[in-house]
């Protein structure tokens, strides 16, 4: 297994970055969305903080992840006695993936050499409390959207085809990258990301120096880069475990609240799910500061990535939603 | 300093430079046919180590054989799991060639894609072959991009001395240096990636590898920047001497140049300069066009036609058949058809547990997918659709692209005025480019209908042949003045305009054709009749009146 490049170590990036952490800290924010051209770093931000979080705990021998204790695993006879410990999952789902390897299938191996009807699982149930990364998801066929998009709200993956009757959850934040010039992303789709970021190529000559001297140092030494960055990839872990911790007892004072509602009506941001997920990640992004409580500013800081995919907009007005919610907090910070 | 672009000296340098570190470089992507690249991809092998592997990827090759999997027919011969390793794995520190590269799969694309972002399970370097000739025919860009050199050889001859990166007389450079000229050299050329640098610097360091020296010098980084970054190049350069900013012309291009250009040290001047007599020309040719990008080839799919297809799709249920070649096997249909004849293949003392598959029950899925409609918007834009008329019919376009929109199809652009018909969008899902396509729609001049049909029956025909379902929609009032010829003989005018849209139909495209005119006659609905188009006369329509006509006259395939 190759090292990833350390998460600390991505250069700029600081809207992406902060997404990602904030999905991992509060997984039901539910995934991020990523915009942007190739070559900024998407991919490799995801993998590394797939890398950075600590392992987790899962009953040995499960080919599900249960937790130590879950009862609801499909083949609860390969559990054995005790707990193993695994790196967080990170599934990348090919875009040409079918139906069968996104959602499992029949056992080939068992069926043909043993006769017997088994299920194997699928990339679902290895992403399971792991991250699911779609690199170019709006390539990614209609019949594979849909069925992602139905486990990610359920949170469970029920398989009813080949004879085969099978439940096993399916818990993971979904990731998605894509670029906007190859095709547009249905709506329904989009509103299911929890937040949206944008990423664009640094204009700064000397951030782009140091991306190239950083991408080169860890290609040339990768150990010794990762030795150098551990300190740093240890606060940035110190970070997210306490800001898991803090987010229970975080509190969202009643004025922040109705700032929230605010600004989503000021917007015309459909559904309640706007504002809900304003609202968790604002209280994610505040337990990761380590704040006591949730700010106006926490939440203007989180407004443009929580908002911009939801906009009701006319699909060929161009005038940015970025702008548009930028615009709006402003106003009502002001007022 | 530097020759004359010789895209074939340059692509046996490219050769040496990527079998120095193939898993670094990533590989080669060689556009056009013929010897010239042949000898290319020899000198690739020549230099590669003798026992490093070569595979050849063959087009019909499925996700198992690609990436390793069950090896059915040796499992079943002996009733137990045999895997087989996959072709890519079995390339480990040596190379794959895929050939037809502007054809492969998405999927295909992204495995591959992955392997050399990853490493895992096999370090290869990847040689793709592009045979496309249309300019959207491409391999994708993905994996395109993870490849360190594009090289296009359409055209260009072997030159039987290829000439070695020359030994500079210039001391070695800095490290420091060496990112600045690198970097500074792709701001200029608009290219955003951080890949791209990065493989430059590679490729820098494989030259001074490759002439003998531990150090960079000069040499290696023009040699670098020529043969990575030039073929990336979204932007012209600015111009030759250090500009000073008050130049009008240099400051349109973008908010960053002008610090940009104060920053560029004087080495990347000298590597941005030997770099722009490599620019190929295509890629100005793009420049000029104003996009920069390369187009996109959305693959996505809307609603079409429905077909067949072995991998993916609502099920149709199984037939017998071997899985191979995407198709896939049906595992309870083969059990079910063995079934029968389980006591019958028992051979004495055999384990009475085991299932005995032979060749003949194995069954194969069968799935049915839509497949992905292609609107084709021709609009006459003549001066005799007063341009009242035309900016309604804008308007209905918007509107239809909103809903392609929201459907996934993909739409194409055409327009026709004076002489010719143009193809101003190749079939896009992208909305923002759709839009100022249509924005930047000139009107005026004569008509050109013939024209204009052909042009719609060839961008529906190219549509089908990348197996879309193509609906093509004309905004005309109908009225064909102008000849295929680009005479102005009115007879002649009509009689290519009738032969055109008896092509149309000939042909079983689904059409509507909308007269614009202000005062429709019968000539425009025997036109229609003629293309076996819908007719819809919209004299006085506005623009939602005409999405709802255009919309209602849409094949039922098409509307989902």
């Amino acid at each position: 297994m190759r090292l990833s490049f350390p998460f600390s170590a991505i250069v700029g990036q600081d809207e992406m970055k902060r997404a990602l952490l904030i999905a991992a800290v509060d997984a039901r924010i539910g995934g991020v969305m990523v915009f942007g051209d190739r070559g900024t770093g998407k991919s490799t931000a995801v993998r590394a903080l797939a890398a950075l979080l600590p392992p987790i705990l899962v009953a040995a021998g499960c080919r599900y992840h249960c937790e130590p204790g879950a009862t609801a695993c499909p083949a609860p006879e390969l559990h054995q006695r005790g707990k193993a410990t695994m790196p967080v999952p990170f599934v990348d789902l090919p875009l040409g993936a079918t139906e069968d390897r996104v959602v499992g299938a029949l056992d080939l191996e068992r069926a043909l050499g043993r006769g017997e009807k088994a299920f194997e699982p699928g990339l679902l149930a290895r992403a399971h409390r792991g991250f699911l990364y779609i690199d170019e998801v709006n390539l990614l066929e209609d019949h594979i959207v849909d069925l992602l998009l139905d486990v990610a709200a359920s949170g469970e993956n029920v398989v009813e085809r080949e004879g085969l009757s099978v439940r096993h959850a399916a818990r993971f934040v979904l990731v998605g990258s894509g670029n906007p010039e190859e095709g547009e992303l249905r709506p329904q789709l989009l509103d299911r990301f929890g937040l949206s970021v944008e990423v664009r190529t640094p204009q700064d000559l000397a951030q782009r120096v140091e991306i190239l001297k950083r991408c080169d140092a860890f290609e040339r030494d990768p150990e010794g880069f990762t030795a150098a960055w551990r300190s740093a990839e240890r606060r940035t872990l110190k970070r997210i475990a306490a800001g898991r911790a803090a987010l229970p007892a975080m509190v969202v004072p009643d004025a922040v609240l109705t700032l929230a509602s605010r600004l989503c009506m000021a917007v015309g941001a459909d559904g309640l799910r706007g504002e809900l997920t304003l609202m968790r990640s604002a209280r994610a992004l505040a337990a990761l500061d380590g704040a006591t409580e949730v700010s106006a500013d926490h939440l203007a800081t989180v407004a443009p990535m929580a908002l911009r995919h939801r906009l009701r907009r006319n699909p060929l007005d161009e005038t940015g939603s970025t702008v548009r919610i930028e615009r709006a907090v402003g106003e009502l910070l002001a007022a | 300093m530097t020759a004359a672009p010789d895209a074939f000296g340059d692509a046996i340098v490219a050769a040496r430079l990527c079998a120095i570190d193939p898993a670094g470089l990533g590989g080669l992507l060689l556009r056009g046919d013929g010897e010239a690249r042949d000898e290319v991809i020899a000198a690739f092998r020549e230099a590669l180590p003798a026992t490093a592997p070569w595979r050849r990827i063959p087009a019909s090759v499925d996700a198992e054989q690609l990436l390793g999997g069950l090896d059915l027919g040796a499992t079943l011969a002996r009733g137990e799991l045999v895997r087989s390793a996959g072709l890519l794995a079995s390339a480990d520190r040596g190379a794959v060639i895929v050939p037809m590269a502007e054809r492969m799969p998405e999927g295909m694309a992204a495995s591959i894609a992955s392997l050399l972002d990853t490493g895992t399970p096999a370090r290869i370097a990847v040689v793709l072959l592009d045979d496309g000739i249309a300019s959207d025919e491409r391999p994708p860009e993905g994996l395109a991009e993870r490849l360190a050199f594009h090289l296009d050889l359409t055209g260009t001859r072997p030159t039987g001395s290829a000439t070695p990166p020359a030994p500079d007389e210039g001391s070695a450079l800095s490290f420091d240096e060496v990112l600045a000229a690198l970097i500074g050299t792709a701001a200029a050329l608009g290219i955003g990636s951080a890949r791209a640098p990065l493989f430059a610097l590679r490729a820098a360091r494989a030259a001074a590898t490759l002439a003998g020296r531990s150090t960079l010098d000069r040499a290696d980084v023009i040699l670098a920047a020529r043969l990575v970054l030039a073929p990336r190049a979204t932007q012209a350069p600015p111009a030759d001497a250090p500009a000073p900013a008050d130049d009008p012309a240099l400051n349109e291009d973008g908010d960053s140049g002008e610090t940009e250009r104060r920053d560029v040290d004087p080495l990347a001047e000298i590597v941005l300069a030997a770099t722009r007599a490599a620019l190929p020309q295509d890629v100005l040719a793009r420049i000029a066009e104003g996009g920069g990008r390369r187009q996109a080839t959305s693959r996505s799919r809307g609603a079409g036609e429905r077909r067949r297809s072995m991998q993916r799709g609502r099920p149709l249920g199984a037939r017998s058949g071997k899985p191979h070649g995407g198709a896939r096997l049906s595992l309870i249909d083969t059990l079910r058809a063995a079934a029968p004849w389980q006591r019958l293949r028992r051979v004495v003392g055999d384990d009475p547990r085991r299932v005995r598959i032979r060749r003949d029950d194995l069954r194969i899925r069968r799935f049915e997918i839509r497949a992905e409609a292609t609107t084709i918007f021709a609009v006459d834009a003549s001066g005799s659709s007063a341009l009242a008329r035309l900016a309604e019919a804008k308007g209905a376009v918007e509107l239809l692209l909103a809903d392609a929109y929201v459907k996934r199809a993909q739409v194409a652009l055409i327009a026709f005025r004076g002489t010719t018909a143009e193809l101003l969008l190749p079939a896009t899902r992208s909305l923002a480019r759709a839009r100022r396509a249509l924005a930047e729609l000139p009107g005026g001049g004569g008509t050109p209908l013939a024209a204009g049909l052909d042009a719609a029956r060839h961008a529906a025909e190219a549509a089908r042949a990348r197996g879309r379902t193509p609906f093509i929609v004309m905004l005309t009032d109908g009225r064909a003045n102008v000849a295929s010829d680009g005479s102005t003989v009115r007879a002649a005018a009509e009689r290519d305009a009738l032969a055109a849209a008896r092509a149309i139909r000939a042909a079983g495209f689904a059409a509507a054709f909308i007269d614009i005119s202000a005062r429709p006659r019968a000539d425009g609905a025997a036109l229609a009749a003629d293309m076996g188009a819908r007719y819809l006369a919209l004299p006085r329509a506005d623009a939602a009146a005409m999405h709802a006509a255009v919309k209602a006259a849409q094949p039922r395939t098409a509307g989902r």
